[in-house]
């Protein structure tokens, strides 16, 4: 025995395709599907993956049913919150769940979420998909929906328009 | 600074405009080049150059008697940068929950022998 199963190293695949508005995020996990359901739709299991470590989760509703809607605030460490909120369309035990998300902050920007969970023998294959509604929507979530905690990629972009647009005429 | 960026995504937005981007980062072109693959005139493609040089994503400079098309990669480095950040937010994400369900495996299988959760000692294996 060398390796250690534990440690095993599934990888996040992620397809942001540049013709259509979706984001496909692909993991496997040492788990058969119906324990990766169960940790999907268990309150009291979600908020202990859900969400950047680095902020503190709170589930203030979480009802995984066909039907059934759910609410969560993540808190940064000034403890400003940051609330999302949607509905679950379709909760199909053990093979599916399907659900919109939009964060409170631009609730105009509704995204359809669908979790495909694959038997792949006593692991499973998490196929995440999300549809925007376009591919400029998209963008902003790769891009901004991750202002929670990473503004050092705006101050890195407030770096470069800086120098990109000096040689053009200085704005007043 | 958010103009720029919405002036970034929706230039990117144009499939025309997104395969001038893919010339373009192949090597620099002049207007009329850019224009030969397309079904459109220089002047079209000289109004997709125009919004990517408003978007910062092109540039162009005076070379005697042509100006060819610069793509700005730093731009894209940028993006791929956020698109990999995304990524591993997500994997992040993943990590604990790799965490969890091995937890829950010591749980159901609790009454039949002790937990085993998770993370072994390196060592272990002799």
């Amino acid at each position: 025995m060398t390796a250690t199963s534990t440690q095993h190293h599934n990888e996040t695949r992620i397809v942001a395709d540049p013709g259509l508005p979706t984001i496909v995020i692909t993991r496997e996990f040492e788990a058969p599907p119906a324990r990766v359901f169960r940790a999907y739709t268990d309150p009291d299991l979600v908020r202990r993956w859900l969400g950047p470590r680095r902020l503190e989760i709170r589930i203030e509703r979480y009802d995984a049913r066909t039907d059934g809607s759910y609410r969560f605030v993540h808190v940064d460490r000034d403890g400003t919150e940051y609330g999302f909120r949607g509905v679950f369309h379709e909760v199909r035990p053990v093979d599916r769940i399907v659900q919109t998300f939009s964060y409170e902050g631009f609730p105009d920007g509704v995204s359809l979420e669908t979790a495909a969970f694959e038997d792949l023998g006593g692991r499973t294959r998490v196929t995440t998909t999300s549809v925007m509604a376009s591919i400029e929507a998209r963008d902003a979530m790769i891009a901004s929906g991750m202002e929670t905690g990473l503004r050092e990629s705006y101050e890195r972009l407030d770096e470069l328009l800086t120098e990109t647009t000096s040689d053009e005429s200085s704005t007043g | 600074m958010e103009d720029r960026l919405s002036r970034v995504f929706s230039a990117l937005a144009d499939p025309t405009r997104r395969g001038i981007v893919a010339r373009l980062a192949v090597s620099d072109a002049t207007v009329n080049e850019l224009a030969e693959p397309y079904d459109v005139t220089v002047q079209a493609v000289s109004k997709h150059i125009k919004v990517l040089e408003e978007a910062g994503l092109v540039t162009r400079r005076r070379e005697a008697q042509r100006r060819p098309c610069h793509l700005d990669t730093e731009v894209f480095d940028l993006m791929t940068k956020w698109i990999e950040r995304y990524r591993r937010e997500a994997e992040d994400r993943f990590r604990r929950l790799d965490e969890v369900l091995a937890e829950m495996d010591g749980e159901e299988k609790d009454g039949e022998e002790a937990p085993d959760v998770g993370a072994q000692a390196e060592g272990a294996a002799s």
